[in-house]
């Protein structure tokens, strides 16, 4: 995606007191159309709190957002908001709405025809997997986490908004369905246009989400970059010691098979394999016996993936 | 059984009485109700804006809520007077902690994460309340609704203290009689209306929310509706009377009243014995009943009816002794016999009027009136060991009054010492005193004798036929035979029940019979 756009999000110098304690320090950050930036730190941070500025549930003390070169302050907030997803980890579906009823809400604001709102309601729950025959009618309460996640998804896409915003939607569900859900969410085709802010203290979604991470702790920015950038080009200690427990993990899903093999396309490039396929999802298929599809072995592929780490570590100290 | 039988009876006869009572009770419950869920949602609501309000007026309505029911209609009838405004009133400051409390715990009580996506969906706060909050804190809300309203129903039988109608005219009027059957006519039905405004509302928050909201809407419909069956014309006529409810309900008072002097189109109001007279004077009704002696009679300047057909049964005022007192001590007989005949009714109202309005002594006044009459002296020196005279009464300031006059007497006239007991209570009290020898002396009433001491028979009673002379002799003879008790002369005055009005109104209208008073309302 070309980073040349003028950006959709800019926020400059965003500051935000309780009390006494000062929760955002002179945040700055852009983000282009299209893009996913994950606000990422430990809990207390200040990141839910930067979230919310952004469609001005809190208000700034200091600092200025703007959404497409307008300042949010020149906007009605309930205006400003049905432009922009909004995804809870607590979902907070309607419960006296049925799961129908929950996805219209939107676009039933903006007074959009109920034919076009029906249509759009049953196209948006079958891509999320949630059958409208079966589940249109039901109450939030009849449905799983998973489920009522997918439907506080489905509402926040319903009207179409350039814009979505997510604090933390995965936080509440198992390993399992968090996964799956995550994973459908990185494949679905209505997120991919839009420009998404995610806010998560797991690293490792951040690093599966992210086109940019911006680090947070205390309140103020450590980092903002690519995950890339992130691992292997801290800027500072903290950013190093947040990484280290999954350091190896977070290599492995970062580094592709261009990186580690950079002089022999033919052997990056197998049959099931491209040169942004990662290393952990190589190594997933070699593991299940998808051996007659690569022209490398495991060993191969562990001793080029040591190298590359090298060749960035070097790079790194230069 | 029988009681079952005898409510069953009593219903038929008094059924539109009971029809109209119910509705009354209705309208006053759904009246206060709507003005209390007008004041109390809205400011629950506030609350739910303004946490930290929130302890002040709960606390503020809590307190309302401890206000015993009979207290709070006694503040508000100075604002208010008497009738369905101090009674609603009243109501619609005990629904008022349910409704608020319940709105706020209502509005609390919805998932935080809910109004946040909302708000974050792009509602706004019109909408949020509307849509999200409300809808979500209907059940609570309505649960609190349906508290406020099995309180107002228990508490609205209290209205017919202040002539605001309702089933409680027949409970009260059976507590003043001890007549179970009367008390249970007004009390099944209360009961039964708020189990099934209970049941009804217990089965609107069983809804769901969606079908909550209808049933909402719809209510604050109805509830004026219901609220108006209070003002469903009822009988007037050219007067309005005000009736405590044991004259409403005993047999010698209003029932025989009416049938003896033909007293039709008298549309009548059921309130506190105590408030009866508060409102003759203030023109809130006409014609009340009341006790022939009574000091407000002359305070409020009202005309005792004259009784002209001997309807209310003769209440003498008597001393009734203890024969051995007197065979002890015959210099006492005619000490005591100097007050026999003197107190005249008008005399008496005086007295009565100095002690309950002007709030003077009993004894300075029994001094001062003994002085008017020429038969006060100083009180002789009591001789250390002298005999002792035990003189009881009743806790009402006529008895007080009597037995100050008595002791004077027997100071002054006597060597023997003196005791008084006072306020022993009531009828019984008094008379199980003197059989027990616990005191020698106590002033009682002709009427009360025959009806509530000896209770003959009803024939019996009829044929006294309501004569001063005869009901006194029956009562002595009884009181000899059966419990050794003597009725000495009467004291002159008839403490009875009797009609009052106004004395201006009954003046222009010429009423100073309750012949009068029929004959007007005949017209």
């Amino acid at each position: 995606m070309p980073d040349s756009l003028p950006p959709v999000i800019r926020v400059s110098s965003l500051s935000k007191r309780f009390g006494a304690h000062a929760v955002v320090r002179e945040v700055s950050f852009e983000l282009a159309a299209g893009h996913t930036l994950v606000l990422l730190g430990p809990s207390g941070c200040g990141k839910t709190t930067l979230l919310k500025m952004l469609n001005r549930l809190i208000e700034p003390d200091a600092g200025t957002v703007e959404i497409n070169d307008q300042d949010v302050r020149h906007q009605r907030p309930e205006a400003l908001r049905r432009g922009m997803g909004y995804v809870i980890q607590q979902v907070g579906l309607l419960p006296h709405y049925t799961v129908a009823e929950n996805v219209a809400v939107v676009p039933r604001l903006l007074g959009q025809a109920p034919a076009a709102i029906a249509e759009r309601t049953t196209a948006l729950l079958a891509r999320l997997h949630l059958p409208p025959a079966r589940y249109a009618g039901q109450y939030p309460h009849q449905l799983s986490g998973g489920q009522q996640q997918r439907v506080g998804l489905a509402r926040a896409l319903a009207a179409d908004p350039p814009i979505v915003l997510l604090d933390e939607p995965f936080g509440a569900l198992d390993p399992i369905t968090r996964a799956s859900i995550r994973r459908e969410f990185r494949e679905l085709e209505e997120l991919r246009r839009k420009t998404v802010v995610l806010v998560t203290h797991d690293v490792t979604e951040a690093f599966e989400l992210a086109d940019q991470i911006l680090l947070l702790d205390a309140g103020q920015v450590q980092q903002l970059g690519t995950p890339r950038e992130l691992l292997f080009r801290p800027a500072n200690d903290f950013v190093r010691r947040f990484f280290a427990a999954e350091r190896l993990a977070l290599q492995l899903r970062t580094l592709t098979l261009g990186d580690v093999f950079p002089d022999n396309t033919r052997q990056a490039s197998g049959a099931s394999f491209t040169t942004s396929t990662t290393v952990n999802e190589a190594l997933e298929a070699l593991t299940t016996g998808d051996q007659a599809a690569a022209s490398f072995t495991m060993a191969q592929l562990m001793a080029a993936f040591g190298d590359a780490l090298q060749r960035e570590e070097d790079a790194w100290k230069r | 059984m029988e009681t079952l039988s005898a409510l069953f009876v009593f219903w038929r006869e008094q059924a539109g009485k009971l029809g109209e009572q119910t509705l009354q009770h209705i309208g006053l419950t759904a009246g206060s109700l709507l003005l209390g869920v007008l004041l109390g949602v809205p400011l629950g609501l506030l609350l739910s804006r303004r946490p930290r309000w929130a302890p002040a007026v709960l606390g503020l309505a809590g307190v309302l809520q401890t206000v015993p029911s009979i207290a709070l209609l006694g503040f508000l009838i100075p604002l208010l007077g008497i009738g369905p405004k101090p009674a609603i009133f009243a109501l619609f400051l005990y629904s008022l902690l349910p409704i608020i409390r319940n709105t706020l715990a209502g509005i609390q009580g919805v998932p935080p994460a809910v109004v946040e996506a909302a708000r974050g969906l792009g509602l706004t706060d019109a909408q949020v309340l509307r849509q999200v909050e409300l809808p979500l804190a209907l059940p609570v809300l309505m649960a609190g609704i349906r508290t406020a309203t099995v309180i107002n129903v228990g508490v609205a039988t209290l209205a017919a203290y202040v002539a605001a109608g309702g089933l409680g005219e027949f409970i009260f009027g059976g507590i003043a009689l001890n007549n179970p059957v009367m008390i249970l006519a007004g009390a099944l039905p209360a009961a039964g209306l708020a189990l099934a405004f209970d049941a009804l509302l217990g089965g609107v928050q069983r809804l769901s929310t969606r079908r909550l909201g209808q049933v909402g809407t719809a209510l604050l419909v109805v509830l004026p509706l219901l609220g108006a069956l209070y003002l469903l014309p009822r009988a007037t006529g050219k007067l309005l009377a005000g009736f405590s409810p044991e004259f409403v309900g005993r047999a010698d008072g209003l029932p025989s009243l009416t049938k003896t002097y033909g007293l039709r189109r008298l549309p009548s109001v059921v309130l506190a014995p105590a408030l009866v007279y508060e409102a003759a004077r203030h023109a809130d009704v006409d014609v009340i009943d009341g006790y022939s002696t009574d000091g407000r009679i002359r305070a409020y300047d009202l005309r005792v009816l004259r009784d002209d057909r001997r309807v209310f049964p003769p209440y003498y005022a008597v001393p009734v002794v203890r024969p051995a007192l007197l065979l002890q001590h015959p210099e006492l007989a005619p000490v005591l016999a100097r007050l026999n005949g003197l107190i005249s009714d008008s005399a008496m109202t005086n007295l009565n009027y100095r002690a309950d309005y002007l709030h003077q002594d009993p004894k300075a006044i029994a001094e001062a009136y003994l002085r008017r009459r020429g038969l006060w002296r100083a009180p002789r020196a009591a001789a250390p060991g002298a005999p002792v005279v035990r003189l009881g009464s009743k806790i009402f300031a006529e008895q007080y009054i009597l037995i100050e006059m008595y002791a004077a007497l027997i100071r002054g006239y006597t060597d023997l010492a003196v005791q008084t007991k006072t306020g022993l209570g009531g009828t019984t009290i008094c008379f199980e005193a003197l059989r027990t020898g616990a005191i020698d002396l106590y002033p009682e009433y002709t009427g009360t004798g025959l009806l509530v001491l000896l209770q003959p028979t009803p024939a019996v009673v009829d044929s006294l036929g309501g004569q001063p002379a005869a009901v006194l002799g029956y009562v002595r003879r009884e009181f000899r035979r059966r419990y050794q008790l003597e009725w000495l002369a009467p004291l002159g005055f008839n403490n009875t029940y009797a009609l009052l009005m106004r004395q201006r109104q009954a003046r222009q209208l010429g009423i100073a019979s309750v012949s009068d008073l029929g004959h007007f309302l005949r017209q």
